[in-house]
C-alpha cells in the first residue's frame, strides 16, 4: 500500500470556545475519490479551510492535529502554501473573471511570459505574455477533461454548467497537482451536466489525481466514491469504503439525534385541528440559492408545523415567498382569503408575521435601539405607538413602556430599551426579533432558523417562547436546519428536497425516514413504507 | 476619571476636537489683536443663519439612504428662480421674501421629485451622480439666465436688453428683511433675530418630521432597506421623500441666503454650494450614512464661526484673502476624512 | 445588417456627438482652414492627458478625477524651471524629469487614500483634486514669498505674497511643438508632439500585453477573485494611479508648452473635467476605456468646443450661449455616464443572482 496522498489526523478546531471540529481523521489515497458527506454546519467547510490554510483559521488560533502530505507533516498558513504543496480547490462560489477568456482564467496569475527589453530593466512583471503557450496549455487541460469549448472564448458567454469545468481545468493545469478538493460542485448543475461532471471526475482520478469531493447528493456518492466519510456536528460519524454503505444508512447517520436537545419540549400529542389556516398551492419562489419549484402544503390552525431539509433545497424560501420578500408564483390562501404574492405589506396586513433567518440583514435595524426595533413594524403597518392627531408623531412613552415590558417578558439581557441592538448577543438579538413579531399580534407566525448562531442556554429559551406563543393561539410554521429542534416542538414536519415537498413525518418517526426524505429518496423506494402527504 | 475622558473623546470625535480647539485658539488670538470679538461673533451669527438651512438639507438625504446631497444646486436653483420672480416684480420687504418662498418651494418639490427618480435608479453612486447632475443643472441654467424672459431693468444687462446680469443686489427689494426682523444689540453683539428664528423653526420642523410615522419610515429605509421591505415599506417612495425634502430645504435655504447676503450670484455662483454644507454636517458628527439634526446645528456653528473668525485673524498675519482657500481646504479635507472611514458593515 | 446595428449600439455616444458636432460646424460657418488649425492644435496639446486616464479605468479605479494632482506636479516643475531659466527642448525634458518624482509621490498618496475608500473611488478622487488644489493655492498664493523665500521678478511681485497670476513660459514655449513642423495651409502641424502621443498610445497598448498589465486587468474586473488568485490588489491599484498621475504631469507640461503661459491659479482647474468628458464622449465608460475612444473623444470634444461659440451666435444670437453650452455638455456627459454605470452595476448584480438560480 503506497503512502496516502493526504492524511488528516485528530483534527480539532474551536472558534472562541465553540467546538466545531472534534478529533477528525481523514485519509485520501492516490488516485481515489473520497466523498465527504454531512449537513451544513457539520464542519466540512471548516475542515477544508484548515487544509487550505485559509486566514479564517490562521487568524483565530489555528487548529489541533496533524496534516500529512505524502507522509510528510505540513502546516499551511496560506492558500499559496497549500497550492504549492499540490492541493487545488474549486470553491462553491465561482472564482472566474467574466471579462477574461477561458485561457486567461485558467492561467490567472500563473501566466507564461517572455522577457523583453523593459523587463530586463524594470523587472519580471513587465515581461510579455506568451499567449501561444498559454493557449496550448489551456487546450491541454480542457482536453484532459474532455471539454470541447474553445479556449479563447470569454467566460462571460459560457453557460453556467461549463464554468465548473473551467475552474477544474485551472487546477489541473497546475503541474504539481496531487489532490483536488471539490466543494459542492454539482449544486448548480442540471442532472445531465452532473452526470458528465462525474465522468470527468472519474477520469481525473484514473489519471492519478486524488479527489476530495464534498456533496449532499447521496446518489453521486454511491456512483463515484471509493471512500466515504460522514461528519455530523463536528464529529466523525463513520468512515469506510463505499461497499460498506447504503444510501439509507448514510441518510440516517447524517441526521442522527443530537445529545443536547433530546427531549421534547412539548410532550402532549395534540389532535390536529380540522381547519386549514393556510393553503399553499404550487408555490415557486425565486430565492437565490434556495429555490422552490412548486410545492403544495396545508397548515392547520393552532399547530406547529416544522419545515426541514438540507441547505439550499428551498425550505427557507417558503416563508420568504409567502411574506413577499422574493419573487414568487403560485397560490396562497390564508383563512380562505387569497394572499397576493410579492407584496409584503398585504401579508403583514392579513395578520402574518415573520422572524427571518437573516437576523442581522432583514430582521433588525442594527444601528437602532431595542425599543425601536420592537415597535417599528407595528407602527408602520398597524398605526400603533403613535400619538393621536394628523402629524402622526411617535409616542415615545408608549414605546418605552412596551419595550420594557418586552424586555421583561422575553428576558432580553441588555442595558435598557435604548441600547443599540448591534451590541446584543445573538440570542438576545433573536429575542428582540421575536418580540417584534409578538408586538404585531399575528395569527400565523413564520420563524426561520430561530436558534442559529445562539449559544446553548439561549436556544431552549427561544424555543420555549415559540411554544408559549403557540399555546396562546398563534399558528407557527418553523423552518430549521436542525432537525432535532424541529422534532422537539413540532406537531408535524415537512421535508423539502430540491425545491419540492419530499414528504411529511411525525416528530417521532425513525431517523432513517428523515434521512431518506432529506436525501430525496421516497420511503417506498427504499421499501420502508407509505409516504404521508398530510 | 481617565475612562470618562476617553469616552468623551470618542463620543466627540477627533476632527471636532481639533476644530473646536483651533477655533478657541483663534478667538483668543483675535481678542489679543485690535479686532472686535463681538463684531466677529455677530458676523458668525449671520453666517450661521445664512448657511444653516443648507446644512439641514443634508439630513433627510442621508437618513433616507441617499448619502450626502452633493446635488444641492438642484434645490438652490429652484430657490434662485423664486428670488428672481420676486425681484422681477420689484417686491419688497417681507412680501418679497414670502413670494420668493412661495415660488421656490413648489419648484423645489418638483425638481426634487425628478431628481429623486434619477437617484433611485443609481443606488450606491448617489453622491457622484448627484455632484455632476448638480454641475450640469448649474451649467444648463447659465443658458437659461441668458435667454430668460426677465425684463426688470434692475436685473438685466443694460446693453442688449436680454439676459440677466451676473450679480444682482437685493438692497432695494428684500435684502436683510429677515435678518433685521426683531434684531437687537447686546454687549456690542448684533443678533439677527429673524434669521436665527427662521432657522430654528426649520430645524424644529425637521426634527418633528423625523419623529413622525413617515419620518421614522424614511429612516428605516435608509438604515436597512431589506428590513424596510419586510416591514411593508416602499423603498423608492421614502427615498424620494427624503430627497424632495432635501431639495426643498435647499431652495428655502437659497432664498434665506440671498436675503441675508444681499446679493444674488447667478451663473456659476451656485456651482460649489454643496461642498461647505457637506463639510459642515460632517464636522458636526454626521457620517455618510447617519445624521441627526443636532449634527447639522453643531456643524454649521463650528464651521462658519471658524471661517468668520479665521479670516480677519489670518489677514493680520498673512496678507491677502485667505478665507476662500481656507474654506476649500477645510471643507474638502473634512469630506476626504469622512469618505475614507470604513463605517460598520461597509466593506465594499 | 445586424453588424451595423451592433456597431451603432456599441458606439452610440460618439456617433451622437459626431452628429451634434456636424450641426455645430454647419451653423458656425467657420472657415475650414481655421477649424483644421484649431483642431490640430488642440489634439496635440490635450491627447496625452486624455490617454493618461485609461490605465485607472482598466484597473478598476473608475474615472481618475485626481489627475489634477498630476497636473499640479507638472505646473510646479514648470514654475521651478522658469525660475531656473531652463530653455528649449532640453529644458522641457528636464522639467518633465523634475515633475516625475513629485508626480510619483502625489500618485502614491492618492492611491493610498483611494484604497481606503474602496467602492467610492471616483468621488474621493474628485474631492482629493479639490483639496490638492486648495493646498496648491495656499502654498503659491501665500507661503511663497513669505514663509518660503522666493525672489524672482518674473514670477512674483516683491510687495505682495505669492506668485503672479500669469507666468510667461517663453523659454520653453513650443519647445516640443516646433522641433519639426509640417506646414499645411495656415496650420503648422507639430509632428514630434504627435509622435510622442503615438508613442504613449503604443506604450499603453504594449503595457496591457505584459504580466503587470494583465494583473491590472484582473484587479479591475474583480478585486476579490484577483486577490484569491494571489495578485496584490492594493499595490496594483496604487501603481495604476501613480502611472496615471505621472502621465498627467507630462501631459500638463505638453499642454502648457503649447499655450505658452501659465495661469498659476487656474490652468489646471478644468483639467479633470474636460479630459474625462473627452474620454467619455469617445464612447468610454467607467469600466472600459480604449486608446481609440480616448483619441476619438478628444477630437469630438474639442471640435464641439471650438464651434460652440460661433454656432451659438448663429442659432441664438449669443456666443455666450455657445460657451455655456459646451460646459453643460462636459458636465452632462459625465453625469450620464456615471448614472449609466450605477444603473448597469445594479442590473448586473441582479442578473448574476438570477443566473445562480436558473441553473
Amino acid at each position: 500500500m503506497s503512502v496516502p496522498v493526504l492524511e488528516m489526523k485528530a483534527i480539532s478546531k474551536s472558534f472562541y470556545g465553540n467546538q466545531v471540529l472534534n478529533n477528525i481523521n481523514l485519509t485520501v489515497n492516490k488516485g481515489e475519490i473520497h466523498c465527504l458527506v454531512g449537513e451544513n454546519g457539520a464542519g466540512k467547510s471548516t475542515l477544508m479551510n484548515i487544509l487550505f490554510g485559509m486566514s479564517v483559521i490562521t487568524d483565530t488560533g489555528g487548529y489541533d492535529g496533524d496534516i500529512l502530505i505524502n507522509g510528510s507533516s505540513v502546516a499551511f498558513n496560506s492558500p499559496k502554501a497549500a497550492i504549492e504543496a499540490g492541493i487545488g480547490m474549486v470553491h462553491q462560489e465561482f472564482m472566474l473573471l467574466p471579462g477574461f477568456t477561458v485561457t486567461e482564467n485558467i492561467k490567472l496569475n500563473r501566466e507564461d511570459t517572455k522577457p523583453n527589453v523593459f523587463s530586463r530593466v524594470l523587472g519580471r512583471k513587465m515581461e510579455t505574455l506568451n499567449r501561444k503557450k498559454m493557449a496550448s496549455d489551456a487546450r491541454n487541460a480542457l482536453d484532459k477533461l474532455g471539454m470541447s469549448i474553445d479556449e479563447w472564448v470569454p467566460v462571460a458567454g459560457l453557460p453556467v454548467g461549463y464554468l465548473q469545468f473551467v475552474e477544474i481545468a485551472r487546477e489541473i493545469d497546475k503541474e504539481n497537482l496531487q489532490l483536488l478538493v471539490l466543494d459542492e460542485p454539482t449544486a448548480v448543475l442540471t442532472e445531465s451536466e452532473a452526470e458528465q461532471f462525474l465522468t470527468v471526475v472519474q477520469r481525473l482520478a484514473d489519471s492519478g489525481i486524488s479527489i476530495l469531493f464534498i456533496t449532499h447528493r447521496l446518489d453521486e456518492v454511491m456512483a463515484v466514491a471509493n471512500q466515504i466519510t460522514i461528519l455530523k456536528d463536528g464529529e466523525l460519524v463513520r468512515s469506510g469504503r463505499t461497499g460498506e454503505f447504503t444510501i439509507a444508512q448514510m441518510a440516517e447517520l447524517m441526521v442522527g439525534r443530537k445529545v443536547e436537545t433530546s427531549g421534547r419540549i412539548s410532550s402532549e400529542k395534540r389532535e390536529k385541528a380540522n381547519t386549514k389556516v393556510l393553503e399553499v398551492r404550487d408555490l415557486a419562489v425565486d430565492m437565490p440559492g434556495e429555490r422552490l419549484r412548486g410545492i403544495d402544503l396545508d397548515v392547520y390552525e393552532g399547530e406547529i408545523l416544522g419545515i426541514g431539509g438540507l441547505a439550499g433545497h428551498g425550505k427557507i424560501a417558503l416563508a420568504n415567498g409567502v411574506m413577499g420578500l422574493y419573487t414568487s408564483r403560485g397560490q396562497v390562501r390564508y383563512q380562505g382569503i387569497d394572499v397576493p404574492l410579492n407584496n409584503p405589506r398585504e401579508a403583514l396586513n392579513l395578520g402574518l408575521a415573520f422572524v427571518s433567518e437573516d437576523r442581522r440583514g432583514v430582521g433588525l435595524v442594527l444601528e437602532d435601539s431595542i425599543a425601536n426595533n420592537i415597535v417599528l413594524t407595528s407602527m408602520q403597518t398597524q398605526e400603533k405607538f403613535l400619538k393621536p392627531g394628523p402629524l402622526k408623531l411617535k409616542d415615545q412613552k408608549q414605546i418605552t413602556a412596551h419595550a420594557l415590558e418586552s424586555i421583561e417578558r422575553f428576558d432580553i439581557r441588555c442595558t435598557g430599551p435604548e441600547q443599540i441592538v448591534r451590541r446584543l448577543s445573538g440570542g438576545n438579538q433573536q429575542k428582540v426579533c421575536i418580540a417584534r413579531a409578538f408586538t404585531q399580534n399575528p395569527k400565523l407566525l413564520f420563524v426561520s432558523e430561530p436558534t442559529r448562531g445562539i449559544d446553548v442556554g439561549a436556544k431552549s429559551r427561544v424555543l420555549e417562547l415559540i411554544v408559549e406563543l403557540n399555546r396562546m393561539g398563534v399558528t407557527v410554521v418553523i423552518t430549521s436546519s436542525e432537525l432535532a429542534e424541529l422534532r422537539s416542538i413540532s406537531d408535524r414536519i415537512a421535508i423539502i428536497y430540491e425545491g419540492k415537498l419530499s414528504g411529511i413525518l411525525a416528530p417521532d418517526a425513525p431517523d432513517v425516514e428523515y434521512g431518506l426524505l432529506m436525501a430525496g429518496k421516497s420511503l417506498e423506494e427504499v421499501g420502508i413504507g407509505e409516504r404521508q402527504t398530510n | 476619571m481617565k475612562d470618562r475622558l476617553i469616552k468623551i473623546y470618542h463620543g466627540f470625535g477627533l476632527p471636532r476636537l481639533i476644530i473646536s480647539v483651533f477655533l478657541l485658539a483663534l478667538i483668543i488670538v483675535a481678542a489679543g489683536t485690535d479686532l472686535s470679538v463681538p463684531g466677529l461673533l455677530s458676523d458668525s451669527l449671520v453666517r450661521i443663519g445664512q448657511n444653516g438651512i443648507y446644512v439641514l438639507a443634508m439630513i433627510p438625504s442621508i437618513q433616507a439612504g441617499a448619502g450626502l446631497n452633493f446635488g444641492l444646486p438642484v434645490g438652490v436653483i429652484a430657490g434662485m428662480v423664486g428670488v428672481l420672480v420676486s425681484m422681477e416684480n420689484s417686491l419688497i420687504g417681507f412680501g418679497g421674501f414670502l413670494v420668493a418662498l412661495l415660488v421656490a418651494i413648489p419648484l423645489g418639490t418638483i425638481a426634487g421629485y425628478l431628481y429623486s427618480l434619477l437617484l433611485n435608479r443609481v443606488a450606491g453612486q448617489e453622491m457622484m451622480v448627484g455632484t455632476y447632475v448638480g454641475f450640469s443643472v448649474v451649467a444648463g441654467m447659465c443658458i437659461f439666465w441668458l435667454m430668460a424672459p426677465f425684463s426688470n431693468p434692475a436685473l438685466i444687462w443694460p446693453v442688449g436688453g436680454q439676459g440677466l446680469r451676473v450679480t444682482l443686489t437685493l438692497a432695494d427689494t428684500f435684502g436683510g428683511t429677515l435678518n433685521n426682523f426683531l434684531a437687537f444689540q447686546i454687549f456690542g453683539l448684533t443678533v439677527p433675530t429673524g434669521l436665527l428664528l427662521f432657522y430654528a423653526l426649520l430645524a424644529f420642523l425637521l426634527w418633528l418630521f423625523l419623529r413622525s410615522k413617515p419620518g421614522v419610515a424614511m429612516e428605516v429605509v435608509g438604515r436597512n432597506p431589506r428590513f424596510a421591505v419586510a416591514s411593508g415599506l416602499n423603498i423608492n417612495s421614502y427615498r424620494s421623500v427624503g430627497i424632495v425634502l432635501s431639495t426643498v430645504l435647499a431652495a428655502i435655504g437659497y432664498v434665506v441666503y440671498a436675503q441675508s447676503f444681499g446679493f444674488a450670484q447667478l451663473y456659476n455662483g451656485p456651482l460649489m454650494t454643496a461642498f461647505p454644507a457637506v463639510a459642515a454636517v460632517l464636522i458636526g458628527g454626521a457620517s455618510t450614512r447617519e445624521a441627526k439634526v443636532v449634527n447639522a446645528i453643531i456643524g454649521v456653528i463650528l464651521f462658519q464661526t471658524l471661517l468668520t473668525v479665521a479670516m480677519p485673524v489670518t489677514n493680520q498675519l498673512v496678507e491677502g484673502n485667505i478665507s476662500e482657500i481656507a474654506r476649500v481646504i477645510v471643507s474638502n479635507g473634512m469630506i476626504l476624512y469622512a469618505l475614507t472611514r470604513v463605517t460598520g458593515g461597509e466593506q465594499a | 445588417m445586424s453588424h451595423v446595428k451592433k456597431f451603432v449600439a456599441r458606439n452610440a455616444v460618439p456617433i451622437l456627438f459626431a452628429i451634434v458636432c456636424l450641426l455645430g460646424v454647419y451653423y458656425a460657418k467657420m472657415p475650414g482652414q481655421f477649424l483644421f488649425m484649431e483642431i490640430v492644435k488642440r489634439m496635440a496639446r490635450n491627447s496625452f492627458l486624455v490617454l493618461s486616464l485609461i490605465i485607472p479605468v482598466v484597473a478598476g479605479m473608475g474615472l481618475n478625477f485626481g489627475i489634477v494632482l498630476g497636473a499640479l506636479a507638472g505646473q510646479i516643475a514648470l514654475i521651478l524651471s522658469t525660475h531656473w531659466e531652463w530653455a528649449g527642448i532640453g529644458g522641457l525634458a528636464l522639467t518633465a524629469l523634475l515633475a516625475t518624482p513629485m508626480a510619483v509621490v502625489f500618485g502614491m498618496l492618492a492611491g493610498t487614500v483611494l484604497n481606503k475608500a474602496k467602492g467610492r473611488e471616483m468621488i474621493t478622487s474628485m474631492v482629493m483634486g479639490f483639496f490638492a488644489n486648495g493646498i496648491y493655492q495656499f502654498v503659491f498664493l501665500f507661503l511663497v514669498g513669505t514663509v518660503i523665500p522666493f525672489e524672482n521678478e518674473a514670477l512674483r511681485i516683491s510687495t505682495s505674497p505669492g506668485l503672479r497670476n500669469t507666468v510667461n513660459l517663453s523659454r520653453i514655449r513650443g519647445a516640443l511643438d516646433n522641433i519639426w513642423t509640417i506646414q499645411y495651409g495656415f496650420t503648422k502641424i507639430p509632428i514630434v508632439t504627435f509622435l510622442i502621443i503615438a508613442l504613449l498610445a503604443i506604450a499603453i497598448w504594449a503595457f496591457f500585453k505584459t504580466k503587470l498589465g494583465q494583473d491590472f486587468r484582473a484587479v479591475g474586473q474583480d478585486r476579490h477573485i484577483a486577490g484569491v488568485a494571489g495578485i496584490q490588489t492594493d499595490r496594483n491599484r496604487v501603481l495604476a494611479i501613480v502611472f496615471s498621475t505621472v502621465l498627467a504631469a507630462w501631459g500638463q507640461i505638453i499642454f502648457l508648452q503649447n499655450i505658452g503661459t501659465l495661469n498659476t491659479y487656474n490652468s489646471h482647474e478644468q483639467v479633470g473635467t474636460f479630459a474625462i468628458a473627452a474620454l467619455l464622449i469617445g464612447g468610454a465608460s467607467v469600466t472600459r476605456a480604449t486608446i481609440g475612444q480616448a483619441l476619438m473623444g478628444t477630437f469630438l470634444f474639442h471640435l464641439l468646443f471650438v464651434v460652440s461659440p460661433s454656432a451659438g451666435q448663429a442659432i441664438f444670437g449669443s456666443a455666450q450661449v455657445g460657451e455655456y453650452f459646451r460646459v453643460f455638455v462636459a458636465y452632462g456627459i459625465i453625469a450620464i455616464s456615471l448614472a449609466l454605470h450605477a444603473w448597469r452595476s445594479k442590473s448586473l448584480v441582479k442578473a448574476s443572482m438570477e443566473e445562480d438560480v436558473s441553473a
